[in-house]
């Protein structure tokens, strides 16, 4: 027999007549696809653009092509191999200090910068006016805008920076070097280089760098420079930084950031994929006559599936093209929702590559999760063009098992390309799979309880609309997923931020410090404890501090560490001038791990010390090892007697190593006190005073830190809520979909009992009872999950404990039960406005 | 005269929840080419399996039909699709009209499913046939009862069928437009040769066929003719 002669061209005009019919149905489902896949695509390609920002902008980031940067005055070493390199081009020596403007009274903790040399030689100083970025270099200070504005200073005024007074050149709006969100806790201050000695900041325990900016060739390969010149400066503890291992560095700070908004918008982009799921096992089921029909005229299983299956792939791509548009729109907002956040400015551009995703992405996702559904198409009889016939044959288990694959596998390698990570993965993979199949297993648990349970002795209305949660084609189970998805994600965020932020205010209770004084040299101890108790204020901690470097570690010398290449020993523990404290007791932020806490000894050979779980990780040391320090000049050994965990974003001085008492006492020290502040003025009063008499002293005032660590986990929970805001926007058009599609069944049900007698209130009371019904029970899981969730990330990654607020039960719960109760009534109004005659009518046509 | 459909102790058994429904019980009957055959038979006679079997829309383990000198059973569902498309045109007693589908459109799926390239203009003259040439951009939705029926016959006749099938064509439809599409379903029937399978309640219409049989309870009560 001849096979039928039909090619791809008239599946294609089938899927065209056909789907151009039911626009309205397949418009809906779109619209869930274009939403899913603008979250993707606009967070994806913002990611890339930044990237590619910062890395066309890595010279003017940090003002040169690389520098060679210490923490201590270079030695004479690295002063060859910068005369080797043809000279620095400019140098700088930054630190932080206090200022004070005499002007006001007014003092704050900046970022001294002296430089000098042509420094920036790419990008450039903006300043106002414009010419304060030359002027200054004659005897003046650029201070940073914003502080200006704050402080209330105008260009003229004066600076105090320790023993030297400047006038004010110019306000400074950028600058290469300094970032924003460091800048906004110490802003900058740009002096020229020869006014740094005379300052008298530069004294024991300042924390100073010492930098040398230089300019290449063009033809010269920094990556080549790094390989060669940096393991040399490691031996002598300095350090090289090319442009592009700048770049490389920056742009890793926002990439964990970025990945984890790619995540939020890709589980916008699987809600959607569940309503296309859920929305064409509808519409396959409407289209069931006309299958049967087809195949009578000689359509084969193939064809007949192929139409729709078309249908579905033009769906994908059209809302895959769509969703890149909007996700092109929606990346403009993310300059203006971030703000100064961003390292640099990014020009949003239309790229190739975010096309392709978002076709890719919208055609892979609607297929994939459509296959199941659209199996049913196989099964169809043609006999149902004459009768009603119960289907006899269900998919087949391979084929089932097959798509099922797919979709998991598919999703496992696009969260793989979004991370990189196997193992974070399959992390996201198996939770999102355990929030799945949780919702699912609640939703057909409430459907069979509700069942086996029913209330027949309730009134009719609420009889009826029950009984509709678990009728043939209920939208149970696709609503309580997408609903329960959405509130969840928004929830745990909601539950994420208050923990980060809760835990940063920890200490901000009645007891603790809210303000720490840093670099107090040892004979201003006294001084400065008598300043902070005359203005009425405690001292509450008084923390000694000692600098030393490690010399050997288990006996190996660190230089011998340096050259081995197999060594994995971290190169912050070889290099780093560690700021160690000692003391006979663990503070409220470190727990034991290992070992034993000694309080105190008297010998001086083998000291006992605690590290930190971070120091013990990188340096490779364990319970017993011996380390030796080199403290200024004199070498103590040591043994390591305990490992502690540290919780290092407590906001209060910690430790990577402690000593005991009664080993440390009379080596060359300075110090850092603590104390409480009671209100805004009498704190601005001491740091005055404390600044005005003991000039070097830095302050931190944890109380502004902590309003702007709120301002800066604000904003990126802005933009976190925005994408999580999507989730909803999806689920609502998951929502509305799964209404219009099952719409024509409840015309039918609802003209049949107003024909019975049934009046219109009453099928709207039915329709409102279910949606009110779905919503809460979606939303009450989400949060329920939300709270799970949360509470797994306190104890495993915030090792907190976990109390939720009430805000996500208070207002996230109830806004969103009735905002599914307002969708669905709102769109059921048309059901009771037909006349019942005009639906049965048709219906029978 | 050569036979164009040979059912032969045909059988079939559903079964439901326990228990076993014998719906058809040996029944065994021929139609030649060009010829008219009613079965006819009360609600519940079987005579709407009957059909189904007869198409190849449904298959059962007992018995044999010839179609078109093709063994049904031997052929696998696209098999038996392909046979349809080429051989058998449809008339049902609700029309099914694909509903997305305008008359044109509907018209033509036989044809177009053939590979045939000049569909839109055959699937006209048809229309033009059955009196509807006005009403080709039209939907299902858009049509009367009657006017459904006549996109209905000319689809069926689209593909020059050997034979068709007709399940109570004239059932859903006032008597006036009933009689109207019997005369354009017999007056097609003579004109093309096809032979014509028509199941049917109305007694009136089943002695305008050449030979009829009655049904009841799955069995072959009455042959006429």
């Amino acid at each position: 027999m001849k096979k039928n002669n039909t090619g791809f061209s008239w599946l294609l005009k089938m899927a065209w007549r056909d789907g151009k019919a039911s626009y309205g149905k397949l418009l809906l489902f779109v619209f869930s696809i274009t939403l899913g896949v603008a979250a993707v695509v606009s967070v994806h390609s913002f990611s890339d653009l930044l990237k590619d920002n910062i890395a066309s902008q890595s010279k003017a980031l940090l003002g040169a092509d690389y520098l060679i940067e210490s923490d201590k005055p270079v030695n004479d070493r690295v002063m060859g191999i910068m005369d080797s390199l043809g000279g620095a081009d400019a140098r700088e020596i930054n630190f932080m200090s206090m200022a004070a403007f005499p002007g006001n009274n007014g003092t704050k903790l900046m970022e001294v910068r002296g430089v000098e040399g042509g420094f920036p030689f790419y990008g450039e100083l903006e300043t106002t006016p414009v010419s304060a970025a030359k002027d200054f270099r004659n005897g003046g200070a650029l201070v940073d805008a914003t502080t200006m504005l704050q402080l209330n200073l105008k260009v003229g005024d004066s600076i105090k920076l320790g023993a030297v007074t400047l006038p004010i050149a110019g306000e400074l709006e950028t600058v290469p070097g300094s970032t924003s969100v460091f800048g906004a806790i110490a802003p900058p201050i740009l002096i020229p280089f020869q006014f740094i000695e005379s300052t008298g900041l530069v004294q024991t325990g300042s924390r100073i760098e010492y930098k040398y900016y230089f300019k290449a060739d063009e033809s010269e390969d920094m990556a080549m420079l790094d390989e060669k010149v940096d393991p040399i400066l490691d031996a002598e503890e300095a350090d090289l930084d090319t442009h592009l291992s700048e770049a490389r560095r920056l742009g890793r700070r926002y990439e964990n950031f970025g990945k984890f908004l790619n995540l939020v918008g890709f589980i916008a982009l699987l809600l959607g994929c569940v309503g296309i799921a859920s929305g064409m096992g509808i519409y396959v089921q409407m289209k069931i006559k006309s299958i049967a029909v087809l195949k009578c005229l000689g359509a084969s299983k193939r064809q007949s599936y192929l139409i729709f299956f078309l249908q579905i792939a033009c769906m994908g791509i059209v809302g895959g093209l769509l969703g890149t548009v909007i996700g092109y729109l929606l990346q403009q907002l993310f300059p203006v929702l971030l703000g100064d956040l961003l390292p640099v400015d990014v020009d949003i551009t239309f790229s190739l590559q975010s096309i392709f995703l978002g076709l890719s992405l919208g055609l892979a996702m609607s297929v994939l999760f459509a296959l199941y559904p659209l199996m049913k198409t196989l099964y169809v009889s043609p006999l149902q063009a004459l009768r009603v016939v119960q289907e006899t044959k269900s998919r087949s288990k391979r084929a089932t098992t097959v798509v099922g694959l797919g979709i998991v596998l598919f999703v496992f390698s696009f969260s793989f390309w979004l991370l990189g990570d196997f193992l974070r993965s399959l992390y996201f993979v198996g939770g999102l799979l355990v929030v799945f199949l949780i919702l699912t297993a609640v939703a057909r648990f409430f459907m069979a309880m509700l069942k086996r349970f029913f209330p027949h002795s309730w009134g009719f209305i609420a009889r009826q609309s029950l009984k509709n949660l678990f009728r043939p084609q209920n939208q149970t189970l696709v609503l309580v997923l997408s609903i329960g998805i959405g509130t969840f994600l928004i929830s745990t965020l909601y539950f994420t931020k208050d923990m980060l932020l809760e835990k940063a205010a920890i200490e901000d209770s009645a007891n603790s410090a809210n303000m720490i004084l840093m670099d107090i040299q040892n004979q201003q101890v006294d001084g400065v404890s008598n300043t902070i108790k005359a203005s009425g204020y405690p001292v509450i901690d008084k923390i000694p501090i000692v600098t030393m470097r490690v010399e050997t570690l288990k006996d190996r010398h660190v230089e011998d560490i340096r050259k081995d290449t197999t060594s994995q020993v971290g190169r912050w523990i070889l290099n780093h001038e560690f700021r160690v404290t000692y003391r006979d007791s663990l503070i409220g932020s470190e727990r034991i791990l290992e070992g034993d806490w000694v309080s105190s000894v008297n010998s001086e050979s083998d000291v006992p010390i605690s590290v930190s779980s971070d120091f013990a990780n990188m340096a490779k040391v364990t319970i017993g090892d011996s380390i030796s320090f080199n403290v200024q000049g004199r070498i103590m050994s040591t043994v390591v007697q305990s490992i502690r965990e540290v919780d290092w974003s407590r906001l209060q001085p910690n430790f990577s190593i402690v000593f005991p008492s009664g080993v440390l006492e009379n080596a060359p020290q300075f110090g850092v006190m603590t104390t409480r502040t009671t209100d805004d003025q009498g704190s601005a009063q001491l740091q005055q005073q404390l600044v005005r008499q003991f000039p070097n002293v830095s302050i931190l005032d944890l109380k502004r830190i902590l309003s702007l660590l709120e301002d800066i986990l604000g904003k990126i929970g802005w933009v976190i809520n925005f994408m999580a805001f999507f989730s909803i926007f999806v689920g609502v058009a998951v929502l509305m979909g799964a209404i219009y599609s099952s719409k024509h069944q409840r015309v039918k049900q609802g003209a049949l009992l107003r024909t019975l007698g049934a009046q219109s209130s009453q099928i709207l009371k039915m329709i409102a009872i279910e949606y009110a019904v779905l919503g809460f029970l979606g939303a009450f899981m989400g949060v329920l999950l939300a709270v799970l969730g949360s509470s797994l990330l306190a104890y495993m990654l915030f090792e907190t404990a976990f109390a939720p607020s009430w805000v996500p039960f208070l207002i996230i719960l109830p806004s969103i039960t009735l905002l599914v109760f307002a969708l669905g009534v709102a769109n059921s109004i048309s059901i009771v406005r037909n006349s019942p005659l005009s639906v049965l009518k048709k219906e029978k046509e | 005269m050569s036979k164009i459909l040979k059912v032969q102790h045909l059988s079939k058994t559903y079964r439901s929840g326990e228990h076993d429904l014998n719906v058809l019980n040996n029944v065994s009957f021929e139609v030649g080419e060009g010829e008219s055959f009613a079965i006819v038979g009360p609600s519940g006679s079987g005579k709407t399996t009957l059909l189904g079997l007869c198409a190849g829309l449904d298959t059962t383990d007992e018995g044999e039909i010839w179609l078109c000198g093709q063994n049904l059973f031997e052929l696998d569902e696209d098999g038996r699709a392909r046979l349809r498309n080429q051989n058998v045109g449809f008339v049902f007693q609700d029309f099914q009209l694909l509903p997305t589908l305008t008359a044109l459109e509907n018209v033509i799926v036989p044809l177009e499913l053939r590979g045939v390239k000049n569909a839109a203009a055959q699937g006209k003259e048809l229309l033009d046939k059955v009196g509807l040439l006005d009403r080709t951009g039209h939907y299902p939705s858009q049509l009367s009862g009657g006017e459904q029926q006549r996109v209905a016959l000319a689809r069926a006749f689209a593909n020059k069928p050997a034979i068709l099938f007709a399940d109570e064509p004239t059932g859903n439809l006032d008597d006036d437009t009933g009689i109207k599409i019997e005369d354009l379903l017999f007056e097609l029937n003579k004109e093309q040769g096809t032979a014509l399978v028509i199941v049917t309640h109305d007694l009136e219409l089943a002695k305008k066929t050449d030979k009829s049989i009655r049904l009841r309870s799955g069995k072959i009560e009455q042959t006429v003719g």
